[in-house]
């Protein structure tokens, strides 16, 4: 755990394969009360509550409902709950702010600025390059000295991996890679190495710093390291390519359409062209900062009916499903955005995923896992809901929130999507203020900008997840 | 003689017959409670059939807009007795798709009434509404989260016989009524749209 006191540890338990903290040690470390009544666990903070129920795998975060990937389980006196309960149930509560970097077994508390550094090695004949990427974007300061290259970041603390750099032998130029001090890591190169220059450039929420070392036998002299001129895209070797990712395909619905105008706003316009005219521009900005398919359940004012939109989705096997709208209230001063995941009741939860005996190809029969249509989306809720968190934090500062920005409800349109999905509500067309400034660019590019952002993130969070 | 012995005894049994009456029986007939709780949450359904007196109220929980218009707060009303779980359902319904003046906001559009009610010995509730639900609904789905269950909760909270809901319009049932909120299924009780505030606005009728 980093906070600005500094590290400390926080036990972990494994169950099941799943880490589980205790909910003791978050009691003293967080100031909540734990109190555990007939059938329930409750956890309060200043007024706020949670409340657990033994063995579901559900629970209520200040009346709202969220899951977690398993039920909270006692072990003697002790309750303990999954890791996740930081982010999912503790977050949305606390008045600090709480980022839980599971892959690196960090839990950040406050407005830390801890970016995560990856590093990579490529070499470029008898040349190197070093890649170092830290995100969020922290600048760095490159300084050498002889066979040491110090990079210090920007930054309140550094979120490491275990190892930066698998151990390289020759022809690389770099022997290792290690911690200095909290915000800082030193190469270690090869003697006599023949210089480096170094670049930084931006890349969507990531800085990468791009170090080019020359071998030792080059007698061109050592250029100043830090500081240097970005060398222009040629003098860069083509190897620099995106990582691979899993997202390749995104669905974004803008919301009704044709005969169906959706909300109206207070001085007319319709849900069904706003809803159009940002789709439009979130497939630009994806398709070209990200290279990910964008597809849209309508490109032009036409009626879609809300099967048709999630099948869309499915048959592409898109990765990602957001349904853009706009709200609308009876009270005309409401206003903000809201993130929707799907919700569904107990008895639908239980009949979906059903395994079935049918007869196989070849003689014999085979389970096969049935999942009704309108149920699909029951197994993506984890990460519909880890990018709904992601989205709300990208909003932050950049796109006003509703009071309740992240709420779960039996939305149509969600229910049939086979991969995570999300429905958001830009603002309320009823409040005549908001409503001019959802039409606006400045709003309509912060929104795509913060979208991206939280593409990106959720890309990382599911390489990091599948990569462990 | 006979006669006069005859007399006694039929003048004592008519008085002892009218003391039954005025003493135990009228007592106990007025000093009945209904099996409609003052909070409205007794068990409707499981009322038993005595004729009610005309203009017989229940006290019942209906639900309006919040202030913060993403909400519904509950506000306790007189509403018609009715006979049984059905008929205290619908007039549960009619009162609370009824027009409301200020402060009172509703979630229900202008307009809408009850076509019919029926509810299943699963206690499963079907509502349906006049096609103004959805001709009049101002669209935008915090809107139609607070329309859908303002219906749902009023019946569920009020009469605990009755475990879901589930909406149909002009006789049918729809997909959404204003393209979000799924209606194909009977809905629980959800109070996650409920403001959390203790208090409540107690209005006269």
């Amino acid at each position: 755990m980093l906070s600005r006191d500094g590290r400390r540890p926080l036990p972990l338990s494994l169950v099941n394969d799943q880490e589980y903290v205790g909910l003791d040690d978050l009691a003293s470390t967080f100031q909540l009360t734990v109190q555990d009544s007939l059938g329930a666990v409750t956890v309060s903070y200043k007024g706020k509550t949670i409340v657990l129920t033994p063995d579901q795998t559900l629970a209520s975060v200040a009346g709202r409902l969220i899951s977690l990937p398993a039920p909270p389980v006692r072990q003697g006196r002790r309750w303990l709950v999954p890791v996740e309960f930081i982010a999912r149930a503790l977050t949305p509560i606390y008045d600090t702010r709480l980022e839980l970097r599971k892959p690196s077994r960090l839990l950040i508390v406050g407005d830390l600025r801890v970016p995560r550094i990856t590093a990579r090695y490529d070499s470029v004949g008898p040349a190197g390059r070093l890649t170092i990427d830290a995100t969020p974007r922290a600048n760095s300061t490159v300084s050498q000295d002889g066979d040491r290259i110090t990079i210090k970041f920007d930054a309140d603390a550094l979120d490491i991996p275990g190892a930066l750099l698998p151990p390289q032998s020759p022809p690389s130029l770099v022997t290792a890679i290690r911690a200095a001090d909290p915000v800082s890591i030193i190469v270690d190169v090869v003697p006599r190495f023949g210089g480096l220059k170094a670049a930084a450039q931006p890349l969507e929420n990531t800085m990468r710093l791009a170090i080019e070392l020359s071998p030792p036998a080059q007698t061109e002299p050592a250029t100043p390291p830090a500081n240097a001129p970005p060398p222009t895209p040629a003098e860069l070797p083509p190897a620099f390519g995106q990582p691979t990712t899993p997202i390749r395909t995104i669905t974004i619905d803008p919301g009704h359409g044709g005969e169906d105008g959706g909300a109206k706003g207070a001085n007319g316009s319709k849900e069904k062209d706003l809803t159009l005219s940002v789709a439009r521009r979130v497939k630009a900005v994806i398709e070209a900062r990200l290279g990910i398919r964008v597809l849209l359940t309508r490109e032009d004012d036409r009626n879609v009916a809300l099967d048709d939109r999630t099948a869309l989705a499915n048959t592409n096997k898109a990765d990602l499903f957001v349904s853009i709208h706009a709200n609308a209230s009876v009270r005309k001063t409401v206003s903000g955005a809201s993130i929707f995941v799907a919700a569904f009741d107990r008895d639908a939860a239980r009949s979906a995923g059903v395994a079935e005996r049918v007869p196989a190809f070849g003689g014999g029969l085979r389970d096969i896992e049935m999942v009704p249509w309108d149920l699909a989306q029951i197994r993506h809720l984890d990460k519909s809901s880890e990018f709904a968190t992601l989205l709300e934090q990208q909003f932050h500062d950049h796109v006003p929130l509703a009071m309740h920005p992240t709420e779960q409800a039996p939305l149509r349109v969600l229910e049939s999507a086979n991969m995570p999905a999300v429905l958001i509500e830009l603002g309320y067309l009823s409040n005549p203020e908001q409503e001019k400034v959802l039409a606006g660019d400045v709003f309509q590019g912060a929104f795509v900008q913060a979208l991206t952002d939280a593409v990106v993130r959720f890309r990382e969070s599911l390489q990091n997840g599948t990569s462990r | 003689m006979s006669k006069r012995v005859l007399a006694i005894v039929a003048i004592g049994t008519a008085g002892l017959a009218l003391f039954l009456l005025l003493f135990v029986g009228l007592p106990r007939w007025y000093g009945r409670k209904p099996r409609i709780a003052p909070s409205g949450t007794a068990a409707a359904a499981a009322a038993p059939t005595a004729p009610a007196p005309p203009g017989r109220k229940i006290k019942a929980h209906l639900y309006y807009v919040a202030d913060d218009g993403m909400r519904l707060t509950r506000v306790e009303r007189d509403v018609p007795y009715g006979e049984g779980a059905v008929e205290q359902a619908r007039e549960i319904v009619s009162a609370q798709v009824a027009a409301v003046v200020d402060p009172l906001v509703s979630a229900v559009p202008a307009g809408t009434t009850v076509r019919a009610l029926f509810v299943t010995e699963q206690g499963e509730a079907f509502v349906d509404l006049s096609k103004e639900v959805v001709s009049a609904h101002p669209g935008g789905t915090m809107n139609e989260l607070l329309t859908v269950y303002t219906i749902v909760n009023a019946i569920t909270e009020n009469l605990p016989a009755v475990t879901s809901v589930q909406l149909l319009v002009d006789g049918k049932e729809v997909e959404t009524l204003a393209g979000h909120v799924d209606l194909r299924r009977p809905l629980t009780k959800n109070l996650n749209y409920l403001r959390e505030e203790k208090e409540e606005v107690k209005t006269k009728n």
